[in-house]
């Protein structure tokens, strides 16, 4: 037997390896007949003739061909799964090979580099037009599991990773090229340290979505805030077999059998799980989250299928044209030049279109690209307003618009110039009025039983005009009807003493009184004791959470919840005032779901921050609880995450005042993106911080973790917040922080 | 002179601790399923995070506390007859016995053996620049210490004083310290003996090394 044939029978035995990895238990009758097929033709290879070996190894390669495109049609999301995590499944540095010209690794080198996981490049595309050669540079980021897989952590990107990521962006920034991000990752590496897995892909998100050049995702394997870490892009395109989801479906399957650590889901809650969170790349494309699909061959791409690589570069190249394109001010000729660079038969290779933005397409491109983002999703959350209401506030949205344009654009401009002016205005009114009502002042001064109030007011004792709410709290958590005493956790360390419950929570507002020990309180109490009294209005409370996905079983679990809480979703947005000092409340409540962030929850916070921006007041975002993004709501979960970070960005940049305030216990997805992005985060001593809690990180990292591993006192050590407040004085720390960070009145810069 | 066998013997004789668990504040108490032989853990995990095994549970104003046992052992007496009463403050309610492990016993030993000379206050000590150079040049349990012998510092809050030693004269068997850590109030700094002691007192060593069995 030749070396030739030796060679193709080794990559027919890996095929078959890989079929049969990726179907575990399933289609036996396929693999069986091509291991027959290939052991009889092994045997036989060795005596045959060489041209009939030639020939039936042609034919036999044509059955493999045959019976993948056959099972390709039987592959199911779980399948997908499986595929894109094969280690023969094609990787980060087989694209950069086969589908860049040319390329030179820049963020590290194999195992030494902060982070294998991570890599970088910067790659060459070659281009014609007529005669004319053009090489554009483009910045490569994406995860790698291949190629060295004892080192790349299995495209589990550390925190140092994602910054490496974040730097290399501002490069290319800094530089104008295009960043193109490939996605092939099962999830971030859930560890605290600096900078943090939850911080750095908030900090990410953040700055991807005011990157002032072109940015096109690749997914492959787009697992939750591992992904959403590079994937903030003008286009998502994604491969066929791919998948994007919130969480793997190991994952949901444990958190939908309510399995303790260490017990296994069964392969057909997991099949089944994969199936319902809509993870294919075709479920994506209908939601709108990506915007086109890049097909690969039966069973998923591998190295050797160059032809794939053609394709992929056509399409990238298309995407990153487009982009470019699009941000052209001339809509006619726009127009024609992306209808001829959108022709699947044009030859992007042959069509060059320079990748350099300027300073006002670079502004169209980030605006453009932040509206699609706050565009997505809408149609997952049920918007129960009635017709009338929502035509109310379109019209009194464009109906406010011009006043508030001209108090904040113009009269704070000019209010200095406009005060004096009325001042003096006054002071010749105020002289002309005193010289008319001189005779009638005269008149009265001399008549009985007037008193005079300055000497009064210099005389009589001044009263006390403390805040009351020092005193007692205008919310008391029905808690404090509890007929028992209470242990506080720390009383083996501190030696606390027992509790009285009805004092725990009445007075001492569920604070121990001896260690300072903070006892979860419900969203109302904060509500009803931090704000002014009757201050708080709430709005758009008839938004509520759905079940877009038809997840089984969650729409009673909702309704429940619903039921439970009286809260139609987990966020509660209002405005309030502090010592009259307005502002926009997202809060996200613990005691719905968990506080976890669905569709509903999302468009209640970009309403929320739009509104703040409109109205020009401070935004808080108070997080009673949060413990992720909902699963069950899958990629209309995930999608929140850029979405919200958008809203926030573009609150912030208008001049906005954001601050997140941390209570009881908030991981995972929202802190990795719109909460955590916040310059100005504070915590309530009762929380805790963290990307996954400890569970989670037993399953993914093998380790244990300390125990308060993510309370507030290591977050803040770690520097992911800015401080620690007690319950009792949230209310004076927040006032006092809006007068320090914002200014008495300039809560908008 | 030590009589090492007499202090072995008497370990022997009892080779355990025993651990009276008493109730940390007034209460009624209930016994888990537990009897005299059972065996039982004390805290588990990495981190002792994990309680011992559950001993009773102690109720007073509708607040049900676990009590626990503090360490591994067997259970020696259970105090039946308080199951269901309201009892004060400090009654006791098992008896553990905790068998001695090779190292407790050798280090017990050693306490009763050498004279240990203790941290007046919370710091950090090190030894003066002289016999640091002293202990680290020669071989050890040869650095020769007498009474008022101006041995450490004692460094906390950037104040150094020295610190003399006080106690019977003898060579340095073990040093119970590390540099740069801080230790409590009380802690063993040194462990000396007499010259002459050493070899009687390596031979213990080696003698709990090879004799002990441990039992749990």
């Amino acid at each position: 037997m030749d070396n030739n044939i030796e060679k193709r029978l080794q990559g027919l035995r890996d095929r078959l390896t890989y079929l049969l990895d990726i179907f575990p238990g399933k289609h036996k009758d396929s693999a069986t007949l091509l291991e027959e097929k290939l052991s009889a033709y092994t045997a036989h290879a060795n005596s045959g003739e060489p041209d009939n070996l030639y020939r039936e190894l042609a034919n036999l390669e044509d059955l493999f061909a045959y019976v993948e495109s056959r099972l390709e049609d039987e592959v199911t999301p779980m399948d997908r799964v499986r595929i894109v995590r094969h280690p023969q499944h094609i990787c980060l540095r087989d694209i950069l090979e086969n589908v860049y010209d040319n390329f030179t690794e820049v963020g590290g080198q194999d195992e030494h580099s902060l982070d294998p996981s991570m890599l970088i490049a910067r790659a060459v595309v070659t281009r014609r037009r007529g005669k004319k050669i053009y090489t554009q540079s483009v910045m490569v980021i994406g995860q790698e599991k291949g190629h060295g897989a004892e080192f790349r952590n299995g495209g589990s990107v550390k925190p140092w990773g994602n910054a490496k990521a974040l730097q290399y962006m501002s490069v290319a920034e800094t530089e104008g090229i295009p960043i193109h991000c490939y996605i092939f990752t099962p999830g971030s590496y859930p560890i605290e340290d600096y900078p943090g897995a939850a911080q750095q892909i908030a900090r990410n998100i953040y700055h991807m979505a005011g990157l002032r050049v072109p940015v096109v995702a690749v997914i492959s394997e787009g697992g939750s805030g591992g992904a959403e870490a590079i994937n903030l892009a003008d286009k998502r395109l994604m491969f066929s077999h791919g998948y994007y989801s919130v969480i793997s479906p190991e994952g949901a399957a444990a958190i939908e059998g309510n399995l303790k650590a260490g017990r296994r889901a069964t392969p057909e809650l997991i099949e089944s799980c994969a199936q319902n969170l809509k993870i294919t790349a075709a479920d994506n494309l209908k939601f709108g989250y990506i915007d086109r699909i890049v097909p690969e061959p039966p069973l998923g791409a591998r190295p050797w299928h160059y032809d794939f690589c053609r394709s992929l570069r056509q399409e990238i190249l298309r995407a990153t044209d487009e982009v470019v394109i699009s941000t052209r001010s001339m809509p006619l000729f726009r127009g024609l030049t992306l209808s001829r660079h959108r022709n699947p038969e044009a030859n992007l290779d042959n069509l060059h279109i320079r990748w350099g933005l300027s300073t006002a397409a670079k502004k169209r491109l980030v605006e453009r690209r932040q509206q699609k983002f706050l565009r997505f999703s809408r149609q997952a959350a049920h918007d129960k307003r009635p017709f009338l209401t929502k035509q109310a506030a379109a019209f009194y949205d464009w109906f406010s618009k011009p006043w508030v344009s001209f108090k904040y654009d113009f009269y704070r401009k000019h209010q200095r110039q406009i005060k004096t002016l009325m001042e003096e205005i006054n002071n010749e009114w105020e002289m002309l009025k005193n010289r008319l009502l001189a005779p009638w002042h005269s008149l009265t001064r001399k008549l009985p039983g007037r008193v005079d109030s300055k000497a009064r007011e210099l005389t009589a004792l001044s009263t006390w005009t403390d805040d009351g709410r020092r005193r007692k709290w205008n919310y008391i958590s029905p808690r404090y009807k509890i007929d028992r005493a209470i242990t506080c956790p720390n009383s083996a360390s501190y030696g606390c003493p027992d509790l009285w419950g009805p004092d725990l929570f009445a007075e001492f507002a569920g604070v121990c009184s001896h260690c300072g020990y903070h006892f979860p309180m419900e969203p109302e109490w904060y509500v009803k004791n931090i704000f002014d009294k009757g201050s708080t209005f709430e709005f758009n409370n008839e938004i509520e959470a759905g079940n877009p996905l038809d997840f089984p079983y969650f729409s009673e679990r909702i309704a429940k919840a619903q039921e439970k809480t009286g809260a139609k979703s987990g966020c509660m947005t209002f405005e309030a005032r502090i010592d009259n000092i307005k502002m926009v409340v997202a809060m996200l409540m613990g005691t719905f779901r968990g506080g976890s962030v669905g569709a509903a929850e999302g468009y209640k916070f970009v309403e929320a921050a739009s509104r703040a921006q409109k109205n020009r007041m401070p935004f808080l975002s108070y997080v009673h609880g949060t413990a992720g993004i909902r699963i069950q709501e899958g990629t209309h979960g995930l999608i929140q995450m850029p979405r919200c970070t958008v809203a926030v960005r573009r609150y912030i940049e208008s001049g906005g005042l954001y601050m997140v305030l941390y209570d009881t216990n908030s991981f995972a997805g929202p802190v990795a993106s719109f909460l955590g992005c916040s310059p100005y985060q504070f915590a309530v001593r009762s929380s805790n911080i963290g990307f996954a809690g400890p569970g989670v990180i037993r399953e993914t990292t093998g380790t244990n973790i300390p125990p308060k591993y993510h309370r507030s006192y290591r977050a803040l050590s770690r520097g992911h917040i800015q401080a620690i407040w007690d319950r009792r004085q949230i209310r004076a720390n927040l006032k006092q922080a809006l007068l320090t960070i914002g200014g008495r009145n300039l809560y908008y810069r | 002179m030590i009589n090492i066998s007499k202090i072995l013997d008497e370990i022997k004789s009892s080779p355990y601790n025993e651990i009276v668990v008493c109730t940390p504040h007034t209460g009624r108490v209930t016994f888990t399923d537990i009897k005299t032989g059972d065996r039982v853990l004390g805290p588990q995990g990495l981190w002792n995070d994990n309680p011992g095994t559950h001993l009773a549970t102690l109720e007073r104003e509708h607040n049900f506390k676990p009590v626990c046992a503090p360490d591994k052992g067997e259970i020696s007496l259970v105090h039946k007859e308080l199951e269901g009463w309201f009892v004060e403050a400090g009654t006791p309610l098992v008896v553990l016995r905790h068998m001695l492990t090779r190292d407790e016993v050798q280090r017990m030993i050693l306490q009763k053996a050498l004279h240990l000379f203790r941290a007046p206050e919370r710091a950090k000590y090190y030894f003066t620049p002289e016999a640091d150079k002293k202990i680290r040049a020669s071989e050890t349990r040869s650095m020769a210490v007498r009474d008022g012998m101006e041995l450490f510092i004692m460094s906390r809050m950037k104040r150094e004083v020295p610190l003399h030693y006080s106690g019977p004269d003898g060579v340095i068997y073990e040093i119970y310290f590390k540099y740069n850590d801080n230790l409590e109030c009380g802690a063993p700094l040194i462990g000396v003996c007499p010259p002459d002691h050493i070899s009687v007192i390596q031979d213990m060593v080696a003698r709990v090394q090879t004799e002990w069995t441990e039992k749990n």
